[in-house]
């Protein structure tokens, strides 16, 4: 870079020099990529027939969770906690189903788009609540997950309804080639339209701004609080497409959110994004999805008891947020 | 916008802070309007559902009360320390799993014994993780629940043919009542409550647990060993919790493995509105007993008005939104 002459030589060094400065920027999610690979390895060594419809199945069985987590991420990196995101996909579950039922494919459509615009309005509410009456996020979702949990109960009581055929057809199967479920290819569109252009825009530069230093930004000239409800409502968003996500896969609405909120703040605590908030991104909270979904199956090919998987998940949460504060605590009396 | 804003606003608002009226009360002596939430809901029961409150209706309130205040002060505990701790619902659970499984076959005392010390590790480990590895409570705790949670559900299937049973003592002591209006738990729980309440003003521990959650870097300078004082309370808590989930599973004369996780968040909604700070510092456990009091006797005017679980949970939000948001206002933190 200080040569600047432009010989091959130079050039060369530059590249390195600024490969292994992304690197160096994104060791958090490299680290989770060779995971990836290491159980994808064992899964085969594990079951040598695993293949295609493993992966396609397993593309299926994690898109709910993997939207949880890309939900949570984004209202992470804002610097707050979402507890209600669990209740608010059950909410868009349920709401979905009810209204899907015994429909036709236009109104479906509808309803795709009135769910999403709900979650919006929910995580905004969220938003909303947290900025005006300023008690800490931890206790505000707390409490609407109680309110979103409760309307979900109250749309339907018991899982039902229906979803329209279109919209299971979207993510079960492969696209063209086998190794590539639909499932997958949907999650990664849907992230890369969102999240892409948001991240690089002046809103997303303020996201990360908020969630590092509130009064810096604010010092800066960013709206803090507008910002703050924006992050609440996209997290709504892709809490909503969560929960369409399960109405798809389950082909009925689920009004009991299970463990979703759990396994999402899992997931990006894994994935690197910072509780302390303005660091990381939505990449790495998938990859963990993932990576979480194969431990479970590797012991269940394994032949442990499946009883075991919950425990040695919550392990695996600790002893990686253990190995991550060491690494920091270094860094800090280095 | 939150740093400058309040920073000007509050200081021509502390005359009228100091000048007396009810903002002084709420903030100065917090159980006042407590208890009058408390006289009222009582009252709108007795209006609803004339003759219903007499001496059995206390003792059966208390009796359910009690549980949740137990499971309440370990919220309190940690809050104070700027903590929390969503683990109580899978210790207390465990606590009294072992206890049911150990009974039959080890007699009441071994299997009170264990249960209470494998509640004190699974809280020194925990301890552990947020005292010296500095992981955020909040994911210590979810993981550490997700552990004890897995272990118990493999130690069910070894346990599966043993069958539970809980012993007539535990049965006495969760569920009964002498006299006609005293619930027998209140034995466990007076000398309890009493250590906690003293404890916390008179203690040198109980001042350190204000202090590091007022301030960690003056609380360290000043000499106090932050790590000892997290291991102490978060083995305290998970005994607390140990104690909790063994009434709970005397008054209701079952142990699963999930007993107890139902009343994790509304153990966390009473000690917010009894006033303690999830941000640490600010708070006392006499508010949590209201609180706990005051759920209590909500959960019973409900049922009594015949409103769905559901309608339960979304006024329980709206409540605690409502309650939190009232003390940020009067007391004036951000």
């Amino acid at each position: 870079m200080s040569a600047g002459v432009g010989t091959v030589p130079g050039r060369r060094a530059e590249f390195v020099e600024a490969t292994v400065a992304w690197a160096r920027r994104n060791t958090w999610t490299l680290g989770l990529i060779g995971l990836l690979i290491v159980f994808l390895a064992l899964t085969k060594m594990l079951q040598p027939n695993y293949g295609a419809p493993g992966i396609q199945g397993l593309a299926i069985s994690i898109l709910p969770i993997a939207f949880a987590a890309v939900a949570q991420a984004i209202v992470v990196i804002s610097g707050g906690i979402d507890l209600s995101v669990g209740p608010m996909m059950a909410l868009a579950s349920v709401t979905s189903a009810v209204l899907m039922k015994d429909q036709g494919d236009p109104f479906g459509v509808a309803v795709v788009v009135g769910v999403l615009l709900l979650g919006i309005a929910v995580g905004a509410i969220n938003g909303a609540l947290v900025v005006i009456t300023k008690v800490p996020d931890i206790v505000v979702t707390l409490a609407t997950s109680f309110v979103w949990a409760g309307t979900a109960l109250l749309i339907l009581n018991t899982p039902g309804g229906g979803a329209a055929p279109w919209l299971m057809a979207i993510i079960s199967g492969p696209l063209g080639n086998p190794w590539l479920p639909k499932a997958l290819v949907v999650l990664a569109v849907v992230v890369a339209v969102v999240w892409i252009p948001l991240r690089r825009s002046t809103f997303g530069l303020a996201l990360y701004a908020v969630g590092s230093h509130p009064l810096a930004a604010f010092r800066s000239g960013i709206a803090v609080g507008p910002t703050k409800i924006v992050a609440y409502a996209l997290t709504g968003f892709f809490s909503a497409l969560g929960g369409l996500a399960l109405t798809a896969t389950g082909g009925v609405g689920a009004p009991v959110p299970g463990s979703y909120t759990l396994q999402s703040v899992a997931a990006i605590v894994l994935g690197g994004v910072s509780l302390a908030g303005g660091r990381g991104g939505v990449l790495g909270p998938i990859i963990a999805v993932i990576v979480l979904a194969l431990v479970r199956t590797d012991l269940f090919f394994a032949g442990v008891d499946p009883n075991w998987s919950t425990a040695v998940q919550g392990a695996i949460l600790i002893g990686v947020v253990m190995f991550g504060s060491l690494v920091a605590m270094r860094k800090v009396r280095a | 916008m939150t740093g400058g804003a309040t920073g000007k606003a509050a200081a021509p608002r502390i005359p009228s802070l100091t000048g007396g009226g009810w903002r002084r009360v709420i903030r100065d002596r917090p159980l006042i309007p407590l208890v009058i939430l408390l006289v009222v809901l009582i009252a709108v029961l007795e209006f609803a559902k004339p003759g219903i409150v007499n001496g059995g209706w206390v003792a059966t309130t208390i009796r359910a009360a009690i549980p949740l205040a137990i499971l309440a002060a370990c919220q309190t505990l940690a809050m104070l320390t700027g903590g929390i701790d969503l683990s109580v619902g899978a210790v207390a659970s465990m606590a009294a799993f072992l206890l049911a499984t150990l009974a039959t076959g080890q007699g009441p005392v071994v299997a009170l014994v264990v249960a209470l010390v494998a509640a004190a590790i699974a809280g020194l480990v925990t301890g552990i993780g947020i005292g010296v590895f500095k992981v955020h409570p909040l994911i210590m705790t979810l993981g550490m629940s997700l552990v004890v949670l897995g272990l118990m559900s493999v130690y069910q299937l070894l346990m599966v043919r043993s069958g539970t049973l809980i012993p007539d003592q535990i049965q006495w002591l969760g569920s009964g009542i002498s006299f006609g209006f005293v619930p027998n738990n209140i034995v466990v729980f007076a000398p309890v409550a009493l250590l906690i309440v003293v404890g916390l003003r008179r203690s040198g521990y109980g001042r350190l647990l204000f202090a590091v959650g007022d301030n960690p870097v003056a609380a360290r300078l000043a000499g106090a060993r932050i790590w000892q004082v997290l291991v102490a309370l978060y083995v305290l808590s998970a005994i607390l919790a140990g104690i909790a989930g063994i009434l709970i599973a005397g008054l209701s004369n079952t142990a699963t493995v999930s007993l107890v996780e139902q009343s994790v968040l509304p153990s966390v909604a009473a000690a917010v509105i009894g006033g303690t700070s999830i941000m640490g510092g600010r708070g006392g456990y006499s508010g949590t007993i209201v609180g706990a009091l005051i759920l209590t006797v909500l959960t019973t005017l409900l049922t009594v008005l015949e409103m769905p679980e559901a309608v339960r949970q979304v006024l329980f939000g709206a409540i605690i939104v409502a309650v939190a948001a009232a003390y940020t206002r009067v007391i004036g933190e951000t």
